[in-house]
């Protein structure tokens, strides 16, 4: 028989304020059943309710009829729920099997049995095709997408009946995305139900049979995927009409100067990359991940500096040798990993937002008065004050600190990586016209992201990068596959 | 619908059967180091006309090792763990004093007082970790905390020794086979136990994942509470077994035997340079014990040289920075 779980009128508040408002959720064995909703909606909050992480306030949790109240996580997992969180839940200095059986270690005879942990750790390896990864590796020694198997070999390694999987690709490659579609269409077949939390619209209807949208807290609708577009979902997440995700491209007559320019720059990761870009041009950086696009980016701002080359900033030849010699020449540089660079988390948005400004500036230019106000109103911050912690604030709200950040020092050249991964649908266009109104006032942007459609739409030209060098240059609006052929190592040529 | 079971695209993977050879890990370099030091002292000390190891001096090592060896073990038990414990070195006064009260010079009330210390050790283990865990106040302040309560009861209570232990018990300090103490190998088969309950049993895995990370542990289903109150009851004891091997020694409680020897800090100095990382989640064990014998063999070498004993603290000091930055260079690494 298959499972089927039943959520009913969870509510729950933090601190007085609501979270969930009454939501019902019903998910089916062998089903993908997608959750959406914008970031704030109450998506992680059920997710967590879910597995046991929070209490709900009210409503009931019944597993083929039988009620259930979890006390903690590990009551939830005795149920068969499994859940994959957000940010990875793996230990980085112990083993895979060591980390798949975190909580649960088999024993025998009062000891670990670490022959059956390993073991059995490679069997479910294997189950999912998947052999290549070696369960007594440090996980610390894998690369990001196998981390991510070893979390689903972690949540199946409780017997899950049912897997929740949060923003499952948002730490993914575009070529990794596709072997976790393949997974998770197995784990369907297996009679396994399948909540899919993702902002990823395509990825939505690639993979699940049934979409429950929640806003501000609250249920909005239930429907299979075949009955819905994606202007449905979209106006059911948001309560309207989002218009246009992206903004109009730059008119080709009216670019200015080349502000930024590399000539056969180089590094240990990157090899002869020659590229301009233009002030009011928005050039876009493809490729697959290891392909050297965010190397590139990380020695523009000097992260890891170029070690041959030249790299020129409004057609003066210069050296850029460190971040804080970037900034002082006028490159700002969003990171990929907000989180961990791109924002002090306990800091207030008026510290986040005034940091490059207060630090890396010369002092007289540093300390000038900068109207905050202003600042966090043109990227429209949605915080309570200029004093509450970033931390606080939704990925959307918090990428467009990073953004005031930058704003406040009035970069020449603005290096994005993957300026949108992670934020919701309202906060991505959003960020985009921020892209798109810098780009107007004359400065130089330099954006990579590994979300095509994105690239795509956004992109005066698209640069494509493959093996740490320049693959190829394609016009704006070219297609996904000419992208994908130049990023996997073909020719354009090669693709009819 | 049918799901082809296909291999997935060939990657550029590991094999599963990788071999993980010879590695310099930080435990390798600890007991390098102190075969390093041996045979340095060693002739530091020949040059001056005498011999490092020679029965006393590996006695005097030994010894030195013993009381350290045990708190250390503790320590690192709870630096394992992600938490730390500041009142060590007074709760090795407090027990020395409570096993020798009890004892008062009777045979008959060896057993009963070398327990009663120990509970009350596993008491202040308790409410080190509740305090932690329940009042989610601050491993560091927490202990510090209970190590001031410590201090007021003992200064209020104590001028000096109290209590005497009946001879039968001193064997416990005394008694050695050729030139090792029995109380030396007491210590190492406890260290043994303990790493054996670090790396194989199931409480000791889920202490490396509460040290490791605490949320991560906890979102999957490790009772992490209870992981770092057992992990601090286990720390109290080890330093309960120090103050009660240290009273054997003396034949009597003394109050300030802990903090003469600053049990505190030569503790977490000993865990550190034995290469546990002060944050939690990785390190053990064995480490500690190199970095007991290398404290010991320090002071040992600076004895028979007769070093000015401000001098030896700067050496002292030295080696610890340099060990800790040593295996800071190999855990830096960066993914991209």
């Amino acid at each position: 028989m298959r499972t089927t779980i039943t959520l009913a009128g969870i509510s729950k508040s933090f601190l007085g304020v609501p979270v969930l408002r009454g939501v019902d959720l019903e998910l089916r064995g062998g089903e993908v059943h997608a959750l959406m909703g914008e970031n704030g909606a109450g998506k992680s909050t059920l997710l967590k309710v879910l597995a046991g992480v929070h209490r709900p306030d009210a409503g009931s949790i019944e597993i083929d009829g039988v009620e259930h109240s979890f006390a903690g996580p590990a009551d939830a997992q005795r149920a068969g729920i499994a859940i994959i969180h957000q940010e990875f839940t793996l230990l980085p200095h112990r083993s895979v099997a060591e980390n798949v059986y975190l909580g649960r270690e088999p024993v025998r005879r009062l000891r670990v049995d670490r022959r059956r942990m390993v073991e059995e750790t490679a069997r479910l390896l294997d189950w999912l095709g998947e052999d290549g990864v070696d369960p007594t590796a440090p996980v610390s020694a894998l690369p990001v997408a196998q981390r991510q198997v070893v979390e689903i070999v972690k949540a199946l390694s409780t017997d899950a009946r049912v897997l929740a999987m949060d923003e499952p690709t948002a730490a993914l490659a575009d070529h990794e995305v596709e072997l976790l579609y393949d997974l998770v269409r197995r784990l369907r077949q297996r009679g396994i139900a399948i909540l899919y939390v993702s902002h990823r619209m395509r990825e939505v209807f690639d993979l699940s049979d049934r979409i429950t949208v929640l806003k501000d807290g609250a249920f909005v609708t239930c429907a299979p995927t075949a009955e819905l577009t994606s202007a449905d979902l979209v106006r059911h997440m948001v309560g309207r009409e989002l218009g246009t995700l992206y903004p109009e491209r730059a008119d080709p007559a009216g670019l200015g100067a080349v502000r930024l320019a590399l000539r056969g720059a180089g590094n240990a990761r990157v090899r002869e990359v020659d590229l301009e870009v233009r002030a009011g041009e928005i050039v876009g950086v493809a490729g697959l991940q290891g392909s050297g696009r965010s190397a590139l980016a990380r020695a523009v701002f000097g992260v890891e500096p170029f070690t041959s080359g030249t790299l020129e900033l409004d057609g003066v030849a210069t050296r850029i040798t460190s971040p804080r010699g970037a900034v002082r020449q006028g490159v700002a540089f969003v990171t990929e990993d907000r989180k961990g660079e791109g924002l002090a988390l306990r800091q207030s948005v008026r510290d986040n937002a005034l940091l490059v400004r207060r630090s890396a500036l010369p002092p007289r230019r540093g300390r000038a008065a900068v109207d905050l106000a202003a600042l966090l109103e043109s990227v429209n911050v949605v915080a309570r004050d200029e004093h509450q912690e970033v931390r606080f604030l939704s990925g959307g709200n918090q990428q467009k600190v990073v953004l005031a950040k930058w704003l406040a020092v009035d970069p020449a050249v603005l290096v994005a990586d993957e300026p949108t991964r992670g934020i919701d649908v309202g906060a991505k266009k959003a960020v985009h016209h921020l892209l798109r109104e810098l780009a107007d006032r004359g400065v130089a942007v330099l954006m990579i992201s590994s979300e095509l459609p994105e690239l795509i739409g956004m992109s005066d030209r698209i640069l494509v990068m493959h093996d740490g060098r320049l693959a190829g240059e394609l016009p704006a609006g070219a297609s996904e596959t000419a992208v994908m052929a130049l990023a996997t190592g073909h020719g354009v040529g090669e693709v009819a | 619908m049918t799901v082809q079971e296909k291999p997935l695209p060939v990657r550029t993977v590991p094999a599963r059967t990788r071999s993980r050879g010879f590695a310099f890990t930080p435990t390798v370099v600890v007991y390098l180091a102190l075969a390093v030091l041996l045979v340095v002292g060693s002739v530091l000390v020949a040059l001056r006309g005498g011999v490092l190891l020679d029965q006393a001096g590996l006695l005097n090592i030994f010894t030195r090792a013993t009381a350290l060896g045990l708190v250390a073990i503790g320590q690192t038990i709870v630096i394992l763990a992600g938490s730390l414990d500041l009142s060590v070195a007074y709760l090795v006064g407090l027990t020395s004093l409570v096993a020798a009260e009890t004892m008062a010079g009777q045979a008959g009330m060896i057993v009963p007082g070398v327990l009663l210390a120990l509970a009350v050790a596993a008491v202040v283990g308790l409410v080190n970790g509740l305090v932690i865990t329940v009042l989610r106040a601050n491993a560091f302040i927490a202990t510090l905390g209970v190590a001031l309560v410590l201090r007021g009861y003992l200064e209020h209570n104590y001028t000096g020794p109290a209590g005497e232990v009946p001879r039968t018990f001193q064997h416990l300090g005394y008694d050695r086979v050729g030139p090792v103490p029995v109380a030396a190998l007491l210590m190492l088969g406890i260290a043994a136990m303990c790493w054996w309950l670090l790396t194989r049993s199931r409480p000791g895995y889920h202490l490396y994942a509460v040290g490791g990370d605490l949320e991560v542990a906890r979102l999957s289903g490790v009772r992490t509470r209870r992981t770092i109150v057992t992990a601090h009851v286990l720390c109290s004891v080890a330093a309960g077994l120090a103050g009660i091997y240290l009273a054997s020694r003396l034949g009597s409680g003394a109050p300030y035997v802990g903090t003469d020897a600053g049990f505190d800090l030569e503790s977490i100095a000993a865990v550190v340079l034995g290469g546990t990382l002060l944050a939690g989640g990785r390190g053990g064990v064995v480490g500690t014990i190199g970095g007991v014998f290398i404290l010991a063999t320090l002071d040992t070498v600076f004895d028979d040289l007769a070093v000015d004993p401000f001098f030896k603290d700067v050496v002292r000091g030295v080696v610890l920075v340099t060990a800790v930055a040593l295996y800071a260079r190999r855990t830096v690494r960066r993914q991209s």
